[in-house]
């Protein structure tokens, strides 16, 4: 309809009503008007607001009525920041185009094993068994009435820039640091769900399977993950977007995305850990001596500075220092910020939500004097525990183990302005 | 107003657990106390069995059948050669064979030989997730003759070893005591 308006209107293309066509705009819009809501309800959809505007925006605005409501928004035709999908199993969120702490679901990085299934939610089944008084099977619609809980909490691929151990690799920190998201996540508290069931008190071990074409299997430690973990049916008050795991996901606050088992189907309460392949052949940190590490879940602290970051020009001036720090252990107590490749630090400002196992952004004001600079950043957690440098990880782990690389991102930026990835 | 909803609470409170305890007893009990918000229902024995496709590293979850890695030969080449290569090498996905003696070195090659501490983890996997454009695809028989090809072309196994239920959770992988516990906070202060 906008479209039609703009494309026909008196006020197409850049030119300004006139005195003269005023009647014929009063006229051309109302018929616009009348032909787009019939138009839209034959449709049973209204056009997006936004559409109109990708070719052409009125000059001035409040001269020329704008769209009418729509049934599902969409961001202005203006914004352009996307995930980049990578192959067929991940996408990575575009952090450095990011404001505040939470990700919109759209642009939530993925990660899947055999691509993201189409499930019917009132055909969907959650089925427990195993340690528990007698199999369990529970609709969507069963889960949806229990007590519901919600929480905000960052998710975190353990891959999430695994190509950096070797050295400076991604351009940009989407492409470093893109598989991190912020969401507010609700449903049932697993808890909730087991006492249901009666769960036998002796289970130690729960295995997790996904309802997607690799049956996604963890086995998790039922004494670490019984307080915080949730059933989860919705993010960002609407149910789960699909690559999320519609209609269900497991969330453990804190872990390794790949423990948050999406398309949930299947709890099985036992003894042991099952050992499936995702927690032997995938997600095991090899270390420099030949063994590696079991077990690994949780995500320790990790900050980056988002802007500037790699791939930007900045100017001369004055800016502001923007980036996320996050941890798996809690909130962020610190971040620090250093403008000179390490050798000084400065206290950033903590935005507020500052939330546990959250996304928490900090700021930093600054006026860049157009010389050659290297900027990093570090965080400290309420236990304690402060994000490494590069060297001290690498002397740790190696370069070998592939999974949760946190140590200190930096930015140089030339004296032209340009912000790259190097090790520092 | 907060004393008058606690007051509230209390009685609703007391009035369940004397339910409860009237409950005790009854036929019912077990089903009332365990399922105190009356959702969902009891899964069938059909519904359990379906789903229940994990195999423990005690072999739990195994089905019957068998195969040996002569008979798992000529599925490898027609259903997983293209994506994992002709011997399992050469991919263009996930390298399967060979790798022995790697981890500890600048290049480590993770495969089914090298890396796997569990047989067992084998036959749940490829079951449940190969091949890859048709998971779940594959009968018991298959799954145990291509697991048998595989072990016998990382050198764990003869080539005329049968595998099933039985003799599946015996073998002994390269790698079993390869795997620690999660260490972290690993890295020293500054
Ligand atoms: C269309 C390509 C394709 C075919 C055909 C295929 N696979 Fe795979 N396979 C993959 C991919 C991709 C992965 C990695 C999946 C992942 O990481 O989630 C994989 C992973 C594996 C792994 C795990 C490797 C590891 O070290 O973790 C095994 C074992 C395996 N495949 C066995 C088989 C067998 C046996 C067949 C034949 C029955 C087969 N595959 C057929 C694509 C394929």
């Amino acid at each position: 309809m906008t479209k039609h308006l703009q494309e026909e209107g008196p006020s197409g293309g850049d030119g300004r009503p006139d005195a003269e066509d005023e009647s014929l705009l009063n006229r051309r819009s109302l018929l616009a008007g009348t032909a787009g809501l019939v138009s839209a309800m034959l449709m049973g959809s209204m056009t997006p607001a936004a559409e109109a505007a990708t070719e052409n925006s009125p000059e001035d605005p409040t001269r020329v009525p704008g769209a009418t409501p729509t049934a599902y928004g969409q961001r202005s035709a203006f914004e352009k920041a996307v995930r980049i999908p990578r192959s067929w199993w991940s996408s990575l969120t575009p952090l450095q185009d990011s404001h505040g702490i939470l990700t919109p679901s759209s642009l939530h990085f993925e990660r899947h094993h055999n691509g993201v299934p189409t499930i019917h939610p009132t055909q969907h089944r959650l089925l427990i068994h195993g340690m528990v008084d007698q199999p369990w099977t529970f609709a969507m619609e069963d889960l949806k009435r229990f007590p519901s809980v919600s929480r905000l909490a960052f998710i975190e691929c353990s891959g999430n820039s695994a190509a950096e151990w070797r050295g400076p690799t991604g351009q940009t920190a989407q492409q470093t640091h893109g598989l991190t998201s912020t969401s507010e996540w609700t449903g049932v508290a697993l808890k909730t769900v087991l006492q249901e069931v009666g769960m036998n008190p002796e289970a130690s071990w729960m295995l997790a399977e996904g309802g997607d074409a690799a049956a996604m299997t963890r086995s998790l430690p039922l004494a670490s993950i019984l307080e915080e973990a949730i059933l989860c049916y919705a993010q960002n008050g609407e149910p789960l977007r699909p690559e999320q795991g519609y209609p269900l996901r497991l969330l453990i606050p804190g872990w390794e995305g790949n423990t948050c088992i999406k398309w949930l189907r299947r709890l099985k309460l036992g003894k042991a850990p099952f050992m499936t392949r995702e927690e032997t052949s995938q997600y095991t940190d090899l270390m420099p001596d030949g063994t590696a590490r079991q077990f690994t879940m949780v995500m320790e602290a990790k900050s980056v500075i988002t802007s500037p970051s790699g791939g930007q020009h900045i100017q001369p001036g004055f800016l502001e220092i923007r980036g996320l720090a996050w941890s798996g252990r809690g909130r962020i107590a610190s971040v620090e910020v250093s403008t000179d490749g390490g050798r000084s630090w400065r206290q950033a400002a903590l935005q507020e939500p500052i939330l546990p196992k959250c996304h928490t952004r900090f700021h930093l004001s600054w006026r860049w004097n157009g010389e050659d600079v290297i900027l990093q950043s570090r965080c400290l957690d309420d236990t304690g525990y402060r994000q490494p440098d590069r060297t001290a990880l690498v002397a740790v782990r190696g370069v070998n183990s592939v999974y949760h690389y946190n140590a200190i991102q930096s930015w140089h930026i030339a004296a032209d302005g340009k912000v790259s990835n190097v090790h520092a | 107003m907060r004393n008058i909803l606690r007051h509230i609470l209390m009685v609703g409170l007391t009035t369940i657990l004397g339910a409860g305890i009237l409950w005790a007893g009854g036929p019912a009990e077990r089903q009332e106390q365990t399922h105190g918000y009356g959702l969902g229902r009891l899964a069938t024995d059909q519904e359990v069995r379906v789903w229940n496709i994990d195999v423990a590293p005690t072999g739990e979850g195994l089905p019957t059948g068998q195969g040996t890695a002569k008979q798992g030969a000529a599925l490898f080449a027609a259903r997983c050669a293209t994506c994992h290569g002709p011997t399992g090498k050469e991919g263009p996905m996930d390298r399967l064979i060979g790798g022995a003696g790697t981890l500890a070195s600048q290049h480590p090659i993770k495969t089914v030989g090298s890396y796997w501490p569990y047989a067992t983890t084998l036959y749940d996997y490829v079951h449940r997730a190969m091949p890859f454009p048709a998971p779940q695809s594959l009968s018991p028989d298959e799954v145990y003759s291509v697991v048998a090809w595989l072990l016998y072309q990382n050198g764990i196994i003869a080539e005329d070893t049968v595998l099933d239920a039985h003799s599946l959770p015996g073998i002994s992988m390269p790698n079993r005591r390869g795997f620690l516990p999660d260490p972290r906070p690993d890295v020293p202060k500054p």
